[in-house]
């Protein structure tokens, strides 16, 4: 759901092609019959944006069903692995109980700084904690954070320590999250999700009941997911849905189990990793913001720092990641430079800053790698990018972000005059990957590294050297200021030159090698002492790491892991560990401890993973000389666990971190221990997932009439004239539109647009509508057709076809159009800018635009 | 002499997405039509069309559907199918198209004079001019790769394993496995097209994985030799004229049903 795999990720593709020959069943639930559709057992139709009505179907028909009920894996599974038995405070009020919204809902204004974060509401998610003991007596947080405690630091993380949560083991209690999670989902029958999704009843209840034959003991299902489940306004939680679904059927921390991000293209994954992103640091760490209590290094920590798991570590992380950015100037007398270090002062994403640039609040940009002219709200964009002052384009050609100034649209018909652009344009010419070295990081969070095998042509040069440069630049600029705002530029620790003797792969380029050294931390003393994984990381400012769970891929300066290349041997049930190298600690099943009962032994032999090995005789501690018990955690991948901490191990009392948590504590990333099929916090658009229509949608929610669309999604450059929006069932907009690649294409267009032997296979922009839709509007196969949404129109060729069409959804029948976003009017295949439809509304948590689902309507040109 | 190499091609697991197509230009530096700057044909997602002496690999695409998303979308990958008594080979007047010790077919460009007589010969429409060339051209089975150990580009490229190359007798065990595997599954349909060596043309030394008529795909039921026209050697250049008819014949046709395509109808073919 919400992927096209065969389309988008091909050659990640090859393993369900290979499970299907070993006789797994793929199943397809998508708008449209794809070329995933195509080699799969089942595809099932769905109104694009109604995937939560669907999966809270599933936990609804899986909770209810026989199988669930009488398999006592599932129970086992349920009250031990996840938080289904923990007791939520008494304050809660679900959807069912306030027709559509939960407890705390308030409204939200925009701070004069940065107006520009869209939110339509704002949680305050106080009733949706855990009920709980008081917390254990101790030093205060406040007194530790004013007395400058540490480092260490742990006594204020041991602070940070609530009081226990509440649970009931039997599931009985009517405030415990299973008979929460219960009532919310008792109207998502098959009959709502057949209304709702325009799914067939009949199909919907074959999904089930394979998913429920695939899963326990002996089998395990998994899904996978890629943008069309992101680009919403609740985008987070269809993929939290569907995470709530795998916990409940025992699906996650095994093999063959899971919610599987499809990404890695143009190395997301390791961009979000060591982060191009506004909103975090190195290693998922939140950056840090002037909205947050984040004014000095230990309040930036109370407040980051989850005590009872493995995040009970964070000071390390962000000690280390200091010392990488400031190098010898932080100490620990000036908090490791955590003042230097810029604040965010709001939302900062694509669409908000882009949203703050058209009404003129941003002076310049670089574009490296992106193409935002034919991005969302294309026209608005653009009218954005025509207020910069300077924009720098470095790409492999002269993009539409290069040429809008004077081939636009809006240009070419004369409502802009190239002449009144003041926007000073900068193109730099840009490598190939083939043509450097680095590291790509692919969807499995798996880092495999590349050599440079040709030379660039003529002047081009890479993404490390043009940042490389720049750095060393503004370093000279800002020398000798003594404003402090300027001192992080100053104090900025930036060696990434080639040794003395050692030739840069081009003129001025840094050494790759060094950039994954910093990644990966050192011995803050000896930079040549590489450290072999986060377990070594130290808050006293000792040890240099950027990003902590890159920790151990280059852990000796002779040992790139993530140059490795050896497969595991055909016929062995392994993780293929010395291939690449993946974070975290090489690990490539996350809480697999999952993976094997609460006494630690795998649940069913077919199913074996990780598993405790009671007779293992560990070696003496090399500082103490004192053996641990007998007994490790042992199997096919790295253990995700305290290795030598027995299944019947308890927390320590005093413990932080991973000495708070027990021997059956799997998720140890969570301060319970436990996978959340409710979700306390984390999530601003409530803790569990709900249904809710697209922001522009042609029907009205038919689970909860009061509350059409999330109350807390984002709606950027709202009432301006550049973002207008359909009112719900807007009579001029009454088809379901929904935008998508194709495997000919790559992403804006870039990397293939321009090349012959791709554009041939995808020549020119086209629209796929149903047959039903076409006759209605006397369209033939290959007429030109206009689509207009309320941000502009655009034209296109027909592809009638009966692999999209027409939905019956509550009883009216609903058209769904598709068209492939990658063209603009530059290259050798072009076509009319599909962005220019979407609009800038979007997730409350991550920010993302509502691209797979709004409406437009379509006319013979 | 090595063994007869080839390709089985198991079209159940192959996603359209035109791998081989790409792996093949690149190796073999064909051209895309007009510099890649073409229209949409219309016909699904092929705008590839046909094999040519500029496209040795060609991905079809079938829509089967009665009514909105109630249907099968076949997807094959096309080629030359190497066939062991080879039409191509037999009217080759220059002796241009020979046999190669891995029993495939290659045109040797040098040798070509651009007779086209082998194009009407072909019962499956594979060859035809490269334009850039001047010669006749079709896929070579990748025979620089062979001869050097590799795969042929398309199926190395293949991320499914759709397009496999390998030995013809364990391709054919290989295949006949995976038939009845589909047959098990409920796929009756399944079938394989060009794996007998008793069958027609010798068997082809690429044979595919069908699940209906080969006519669906485009292939013919029941491919034949040129030669069979043939009463006699005296009546040699009478036949000859007789085939250039009928390529003139079938090259009108193929111009009329490609105008057909292009006015929009194919997608309700189906």
């Amino acid at each position: 759901m919400g992927s096209n795999m065969a389309e988008c990720h091909p050659v990640a593709f090859r393993w369900p092609m290979k499970a299907k020959l070993n006789g797994a069943k793929l199943i397809h639930v998508d708008p449209r019959f794809t070329r995933t559709s195509a080699v799969a057992d089942l595809h099932v139709p769905i109104r694009a944006g109604s995937d939560i009505a669907f999966l809270g179907g599933l936990i609804n028909y899986v909770v209810n069903s026989r199988r669930w009920n009488t398999d006592p894996f599932f129970k086992e599974f349920v009250v031990n692995y996840t938080n289904a038995a923990t007791i939520i405070n008494k304050d809660f009020k679900d959807t069912e109980e306030l027709e559509g919204v939960f407890s705390g809902l308030g409204s939200f204004s925009e701070p004069p700084g940065w107006p520009y974060n869209g939110f339509q509401g704002r949680y305050d998610t106080a009733s949706w904690q855990y009920e709980r003991d008081p917390k254990p007596p101790g030093p205060k947080t406040e007194d530790l954070i004013a007395r400058r405690a540490g480092p260490p630091f742990d006594d204020l993380v041991r602070s940070l320590k609530p009081g226990p949560a509440h649970r009931d083991p039997t599931l009985q209690n009517p405030r415990c999250v299973f008979q929460i999670l219960k009532r919310h989902f008792g109207r998502y029958t098959p009959e709502m999700v057949e209304q709702v999704c325009g799914s067939p009843k009949d199909k919907f209840i074959q999904v089930a009941e394979a998913l429920l034959a695939n899963s326990g003991r002996d089998r395990t299902s998994a899904f996978a997911y890629a943008v069309a489940w992101t680009q919403h306004t609740y985008g987070v939680q269809m993929i939290s849905c569907c995470a709530l679904l795998q916990l409940l059927l025992g699906n996650v921390g095994r093999p063959g189990a899971g919610v599987m991000a499809l990404r890695g293209h143009a190395a997301i994954q390791g961009s979000t990793d060591v982060p191009t992103l506004y909103h975090s640091i190195h290693g998922y760490m939140n950056a840090p913001s002037a909205l947050r209590p984040h004014e000095s290094l230990r309040a930036y920590m109370a407040a980051e720092t989850t005590p009872t798991s493995y995040y009970g570590n964070t000071p390390k992380f962000l000690v280390s990641y200091l010392k990488s950015m400031y190098g010898a100037a932080a100490t620990a007398d000036n908090d490791f430079g955590y003042d230097w270090h810029p604040k965010i002062l709001g939302d900062h994403s694509h669409i908000a800053t882009f949203a703050a640039m058209a009404e003129g609040k941003v002076k310049g940009m670089c574009c490296v790698g992106q193409n935002p002219a034919t991005s969302l709200n294309g026209s608005a964009t653009r009218l954005a990018l025509r207020q910069l002052d300077w924009l720098v384009v470095k790409d492999n050609w002269l993009t539409e972000t290069a040429t809008y100034w004077y081939q636009a649209p809006e240009v070419k018909d004369g409502r802009v005059h190239s002449g009144d652009i003041k926007t000073e344009i900068f193109f730099f010419p840009s490598t190939q990957i083939a043509e450097y070295d680095g590291s790509f990081t692919n969807t499995q969070r798996m880092l495999q590294w590349h050599s440079k095998a040709v030379d660039a042509p003529g002047n081009c040069r890479t993404d490390t050297w043009f940042y490389h440069n720049l750095a060393r630049r503004l370093k000279k600029a800002y020398a000798g200021s003594t404003a402090p705002r300027d001192q992080g530029w100053n104090n900025l620790l930036w060696e990434f030159d080639p040794d003395p003797g050692v030739k840069p792969i081009y003129p001025g380029e840094p050494d790759a090698l060094k950039i994954l050294r910093e990644i990966n931390g050192y011995m803050t003393a000896d930079p040549h002492q590489h450290l072999p994984g986060f377990a070594a990381l130290k808050d006293d400012g000792s040890t240099t790491c950027a990003s902590w769970i890159y920790c151990g891929c280059y852990p000796a300066p002779d040992q790139n892991m993530s140059a490795r290349r050896e497969p595991d041997p055909p016929g062995v049930p392994g993780a293929h560990l010395k291939w690449g190298w993946a974070w975290p600690a090489n690990r490539r099943v996350m809480y697999n401890r999952a993976s094997a009962d609460l006494r630690g032994n795998p649940w069913s032999e077919r199913k074996r993973w990780v598993w405790w090995d009671p007779t293992f005789v560990n070696p003496p501690d090399p500082k103490t000389g004192i053996a641990p018990p007998h007994g490790k955690w042992v199997g096919y991948d790295v253990p995700d666990f305290a290795v030598t901490k027995a299944p019947d191990a308890k927390p320590k009392p005093d413990g932080i971190a991973l000495d708070a948590l027990s021997g059956t504590d799997a998720f140890i990333m969570r301060g319970d221990g436990r996978g959340w099929l409710f979700v306390p916090t984390g999530l601003l658009d409530g803790p569990l997932p709900t249904h809710y229509e697209p922001h522009e949608s042609p029907v009205q929610n038919m689970l909860y009439p009061e509350h059409q669309m999330s109350p807390v999604h984002k709606v950027w450059s709202a009432g301006k004239p550049w973002n207008p929006l359909a009112s719900v069932g807007d009579p001029k907009y009454p088809h379901v539109i929904t935008t998508y690649r194709l495997t000919e294409m790559y992403l804006a267009g870039a990397m293939s647009r321009w090349l012959p032997w791709l554009a041939e296979l995808q020549p020119e922009l086209f629209i796929e509508m149903g047959k039903a839709l076409a006759a209605e509007k006397g369209i033939r196969n290959l007429d030109w057709v206009i689509i207009s949404s309320p941000r502009g129109h655009i034209r296109a060729k027909a592809l009638v076809t009966d692999r999209i069409g027409v939905m019956q959804i509550a009883g009216k029948p609903i058209h769904h159009v598709g068209m492939p976003w990658h063209w603009g009017w530059a290259g050798l295949s072009t076509g009319d800018v599909v962005n220019d439809l979407t609009a800038w509304v979007g997730d409350p948590n991550v920010s993302i635009h509502e691209g797979k689902a709004f409406v437009c309507n379509v006319e013979k040109a | 002499m090595p063994e007869a190499m080839g390709f089985f091609t198991d079209t159940t697991i192959c996603i359209g997405c035109k791998a081989c197509e790409v792996a093949c230009k690149n190796w073999n530096q064909l051209p895309a039509t007009n510099g890649g700057v073409t229209e949409l044909s219309g016909d699904s997602y092929d705008n590839t069309r046909k094999l040519d002496g500029t496209h040795w690999r060609h991905v079809k695409f079938i829509e089967q559907f009665e009514g909105p998303y109630n249907g099968r979308w076949l997807m094959m990958s096309d080629v030359c199918k190497h066939c062991v008594q080879a039409g191509c080979l037999e009217v080759c007047p220059t002796g241009a198209i020979i046999r190669t010790e891995f029993d495939t077919v290659v045109i040797q460009s040098d040798v070509c004079n651009g007779c086209r007589a082998c194009i009407a010969a072909c019962p499956f429409g594979v060859i035809d001019m490269n334009p850039a060339a001047g010669t006749a051209q079709k896929c070579t089975l990748c025979y620089d790769r062979m001869e050097v150990g590799l795969e042929p580009a398309c199926a190395k490229a293949c991320p499914t394993d759709s397009i496999q190359f390998g030995p013809i007798a364990e391709l054919r065990t290989r295949a006949q496995k995976r038939v009845d595997q589909l047959k098990a599954q409920g796929e009756k349909r399944a079938r394989l097209y060009g794996d007998d060596p008793n069958g027609p043309l010798g068997g082809l030394n690429s044979f595919y994985l069908l699940v209906d008529e080969p006519e669906v795909y485009g292939l013919p039921r029941d491919p034949k030799l040129p030669s069979r026209n043939l009463k006699s050697s005296g009546v040699l250049s009478a036949a000859t004229g007789a085939v250039l008819g009928l390529v003139a014949l079938v090259g009108l046709r193929k111009r009329r049903m490609d105008e057909i395509g292009g006015g929009g109808e194919r997608g309700s073919e189906n």
